[in-house]
């Protein structure tokens, strides 16, 4: 049992897609020779000025709502100065005063408890992270050090590319919890079309606020700020390295300082980039370049009515109404267009519960063996729900059902046409079926005659001889149904 | 079809007209653009040397544009006839020489904004403003002297040295457009664009006795005017009359998508302007622009002229009284605590690593930062990014800071409610008239009083006309270049006087100003 409590807030800054930057007109798509997206505003000479790209705004607005947030209807822009080459106004335009959301939530579901120390899947609990706000800024450009020359190039293409800072209240109190919210964070950034969410390619960045505290103690100790954490693994690992090595220093009747530090990815360990109040003034004031975002009701409403259903509601819909398993309902949101697709299917066969089964145990194999990106996919549509009600009413048999499945996806064949092309069709009309059962019960009469006097075993093996004789397209139930009728039948003997 | 060449003498007639005049001489062939550019540039000749008005100036490449509009003014005519209805198809100043400012961008040619930060630097892009003067057929000729980023009220602080004042050499030109005024003023130039964020028009223009335009915040895009303090940056006319201010703000005003703090205005209709009544107008003088501290206290002069002002309009059937604004006593500490912190975030861009100048023998980047700025900026530029900083810091900003901000509202507030009352608000430009140099550059807080009466106008955003008058013997607008009039050994110097009308009101304003000066002026030529 710990003796010690960790705290984390996070603070993620998420790169928005959209096709220009945040305050001029260069792309935001990168690629090219160095310093090739610039123009006089990104680039910060004299004489340009800002001028706000709406869509980021409708961007953040959305992502305000998707995370339940209030939204500032008099939102303003502030300069954060600081001097850094990266930095070509000597000045990041962010929002302190008056951020575009605030006072939201995001629930997550977490495996495990601490309470009980257990980890089993199946033990979720559910938790509700608090969002303290979410505010637009534009990104800085990159730094290349050359270590063999000594000298530091810079690119500022990346200058201008509009982000958005989502800062959560210090809510998590275990890795596990921390993962969870960014898993379910990318997958909600991804349903709503804002951001790809790519925690390496560095359009999701995470820096992670920690402290520690001894256990039931109310107030919190002094925190750290980390930076470079590339991936999940990353952050878990960061978190747990961090809250010993406070522990360590608090036990040792050391102090924590107030402090960013970086993690060193080969190390597996934290050091100390700047003491913090080398970096804390940042001399935030309104800035004076842009007009104050009025924000009207309207507005809210219309991009309220393109707000999708969220990822976490979903999935809670999935498992409450059509009884889908908690994993399944997890991989059917995880992507969105893997949950058109299921809807789509699950709306043409009826059938949530089969369409989620052929998707879970199917269509990802398929995508799989192709090596394919859910993003990728071409199939058409409906297909894929056509094809589950083909097998559904036993038109086809299941083992077709899969073979036209994955012709479906390699090579757009159309169910319909496909299965008659390639005779796949059942036989299922009775009177066909009755012929066939006459034949087999005719050239099998002593099977027949050992079950009518009680051998009721051998029922199997006349089912079995009557597909052998259809070549094994009869509709398995229509077959079993006409040997039922043929057996009760007069005695043909 | 080519005019002969005029001798100087015989294009005096037309280089006392005013802008529209001129610009229909040109059309109209009885002088050419040429002929006009290369007197001015005759005049910069003869008196650049003393005056130093200009950073920059290109004489040939303004003859040759001068060349090309009266080019293309001889195939105009030739294609379209001769008639003025047609001519006026043609751009309204075209073929007229104009100056602007050194901060106001024009694409290739340097932009120093009187700093050795950017002693180098070549703008790759034109401001806004600029470029509507190029598409209005200006012949741009040069770019004029300043103090450093526009930080000053003498253009003594611009790194390549001061401007003199047209008049008395050992005087000052105002600031920071001084370069501007004492061009215009010199006949270097026939009108030119200055930029104002506490005065910066308005003032040059009183002291050198022309007219200076601040126009409605936001009514003339900011982009490409190299920034210092962005929320009361506002480029503007310093003319020789009236019209001229009211045909260059008609031209540069508009929205524009480059600066999203811009907005359309309405244009000046100058017939209106022309038959602009005085009877019956309310006018009020803000009693607090009347009081000074310190070494800056309204001079006799300025009095006197104010008073003769305030007759006049009397006497042409206003209402003038004093009003009571006890907010305008803080205008001046506002202005500089909300500047000077727009000033010290505007100028972190330069710092040595992309452009501008970089110190040399550098050992780390913090030292990159310190040298370069150290030795790039000047002493009054240093000294607002001190002050500025010092304001913003964590420690200051909520007891500084935001006290100013709610103090500039309050100042807003107090306009609106007095132009619920008054038509026109009015007041000295300058409480003195120009002083000599070095008389209060070396002394910031002297310089920074003396703006208390042009400060109001930025902080509130409305717009405001400095229009030139003589305190005596006889009150009559001032000559421009104003070397007629001398008394003694000391001339007697230009008086402005500030008329301010709520946001938008540049028709008022210049309406009040045209009728001043062609009442006065009328009566003038009577006697």
């Amino acid at each position: 049992m710990r003796e010690f409590e960790t705290v984390v807030g996070l603070e993620v800054h998420v790169e928005l897609k959209t096709e220009s930057k945040i305050f001029c007109s260069c792309p935001t798509k990168f690629g090219g020779a160095a310093n090739a997206h610039i123009c006089e505003v990104c680039a910060g000479l004299p004489g340009a000025l800002p001028r706000l790209n709406r869509k980021v705004l409708d961007y953040a607005i959305l992502t305000a709502l998707a995370l339940r947030c209030d939204v500032t209807r008099e939102s303003r822009f502030d300069r954060k100065n600081y001097f850094y080459p990266d930095l070509p106004k000597g000045y990041q335009i962010s929002q302190l005063y008056a951020p575009i959301g605030r006072n939201g939530y995001m629930d997550i579901d977490i495996a495990g408890s601490p309470e009980t120390g257990g980890s089993s899947a199946d033990e979720k609990r559910r938790k509700r992270i608090r969002i303290h706000e979410l505010h637009m800024e534009d990104d800085a450009g990159k730094l290349i050090h050359e270590e063999t020359e000594n000298i530091t190039r810079i690119d500022f293409s990346r200058c201008g590319v509009p982000l958005l800072e989502i800062v959560t209240e210090p809510d998590f109190r275990e890795p596990e919890e921390v993962t969870a919210f960014l898993e379910d964070l990318r997958r909600l950034l991804k349903s709503i079309d804002v951001s790809d969410g790519k925690m390496q390619e560095g359009s999701l960045r995470v820096d992670v606020n920690l402290s520690v505290r001894p256990k039931g103690e109310e107030a919190l100790g002094t925190r750290t700020e980390m930076k470079n954490l590339s991936s999940f693994r990353a952050v878990t690992k960061a978190i747990a390295f961090e809250a010993d090595r406070q522990w360590e220093v608090l036990r040792g009747g050391g102090v924590i300082q107030r402090e960013t530090r970086r993690w060193d990815e080969q190390k597996e360990e934290t050091f100390a980039m700047r003491k913090k109040e080398d970096a804390s003034e940042y001399k935030y004031y309104p800035e004076p370049d842009l007009p104050v975002l009025h924000i009207t009701e309207q507005k809210i409403d219309e991009v309220r009515s393109v707000l999708p259903e969220l990822p976490g509601e979903k999935k809670r819909r999935y498992i409450k109404e059509w009884n889908l398993p908690e994993y399944d309902a997890g991989i059917l949101t995880e992507n969105k267009e893997i949950t058109v697709l299921f809807e789509k299917t699950a709306e043409i066969c009826k059938d949530p519960k089969g369409a989620s089964n052929w998707i879970m145990g199917e269509i990802l194999k398929i995508l799989n063996d192709m090596n394919m990106q859910p993003e990728e996919m071409k199939v058409r549509a409906e297909s894929p729900g056509e094809i589950i009600l083909l097998v559904k009413e036993g038109r086809i048999s299941r083992a077709s059902g899969k073979e036209l499945l994955r012709a479906a996806f390699t090579e757009n064949a159309m169910p319909e046409e496909y299965a008659e092309a390639h005779d796949l069709w059942l036989i299922s009309d009775p009177e066909k079926l009755a012929d066939v059962i006459t034949e087999v019960l005719e050239k099998n009469p002593k099977a027949v005659g050992e079950y009518k006097s009680g051998k009721t075993k051998n029922f199997q093996f006349l089912l079995g001889q009557a597909m052998r004789a259809t070549g094994g397209k009869a509709d398995p139930a229509a077959l079993r149904k006409a040997l039922e009728e043929g057996l009760a039948g007069p005695d043909l003997l | 079809m080519t005019s002969k060449p005029h001798c100087s003498s015989s294009l005096s007639p037309f280089l006392s007209m005013n802008l529209v005049e001129l610009a229909r001489n040109i059309r109209e062939q009885k002088v050419t653009s040429e002929e006009i550019v290369r007197k001015v540039f005759q005049n910069i000749d003869e008196n650049e040397y003393n005056l130093h008005a200009y950073l920059a100036f290109w004489k040939d490449e303004a003859v040759e544009k001068a060349r090309a509009c009266d080019e293309r003014i001889r195939l105009f005519r030739e294609k379209n006839g001769t008639s003025e209805a047609d001519n006026t198809a043609l751009p309204p100043l075209l073929g007229v020489p104009v100056a602007i400012k050194d901060n106001l961008l024009y694409a290739g040619k340097p932009a120093t904004c009187g700093s050795k930060m950017l002693e180098n630097y070549i703008p790759p892009f034109a401001a806004t403003c600029v470029e509507k003067l190029e598409e209005a057929g200006a012949v741009i000729i040069g770019k004029t002297n300043m103090d450093e980023f526009g930080m000053g009220v003498s253009t003594e602080h611009s790194y390549f040295g001061a401007t003199s004042h047209p008049m008395d050499p050992k005087r000052v030109p105002g600031g920071s457009s001084g370069g501007s005024a004492a061009a215009v003023a010199a006949n270097e130039a026939l009108a030119a664009l200055g930029t104002d964020t506490g005065g910066s028009v308005r003032q040059p223009a009183a002291f050198c006795g022309l007219y200076g335009l601040r126009p409605t915040y936001g009514s003339v895009s900011r982009h490409g005017l190299v920034a210092f303090a962005s929320s009361m940056d506002q480029a503007g006319p310093i003319t020789r009359s009236s019209i001229d201010a009211a045909v260059l703000y008609n031209i540069v005003t508009g929205a524009d998508e480059k600066d999203q703090t811009s907005v359309l205005s309405p244009k000046i209709d100058l017939e209106v302007m022309e038959n602009y009544r005085m009877e019956g107008k309310r006018i009020g003088i803000p009693k607090q622009l009347l009081a000074g501290e310190g070494k800056i206290t309204i001079s006799e002069e300025v009095a006197n002229g104010l008073s003769v002002f305030r007759d006049f309009l009397r006497e042409n059937g206003a209402v003038v009284e004093e009003v009571d604004m006890p907010v305008l006593s803080y205008a001046v500490p506002v202005y500089y605590i909300l500047s000077s912190a727009e000033a010290s975030s505007n100028l972190s861009r330069y710092d040595g690593i992309r452009y501008g100048f970089r110190a040399e023998g550098i050992e780390d980047l913090r030292e990159l930062y310190t040298k370069t700025r150290s030795e790039g900026f000047g002493l009054e530029v240093k000294r607002r990014i001190l002050l500025g900083n010092y304001v913003l810091s964590s420690e200051h900003f909520e007891d500084i800071y935001r006290k100013a901000e709610k103090a500039r509202n309050l100042i807003r507030k107090a306009f609106d409610d007095a132009f619920e009352r008054y038509d026109l608000l009015l007041s000295p430009t300058s409480p003195v008239t120009a002083p000599e140099k070095g008389e209060i550059s070396d002394d910031p807080l002297t310089a920074y009083t003396s703006d208390l009466c042009t400060v109001p106008a930025s902080l509130s955003g409305i717009p405001a006309i400095s229009i030139p008058v003589k305190s005596c013997p006889a009150l009559r607008p001032c000559a421009a270049g104003g070397n007629d009039e001398v008394s003694g050994n000391s001339p007697v110097l230009p008086i402005g006087i500030q008329l301010m009308g709520p946001r938008f009101g540049e028709q008022e304003i210049l309406g009040a100003a045209r009728f001043f000066e062609k009442h006065v002026k009328g009566g003038a030529e009577d006697a």
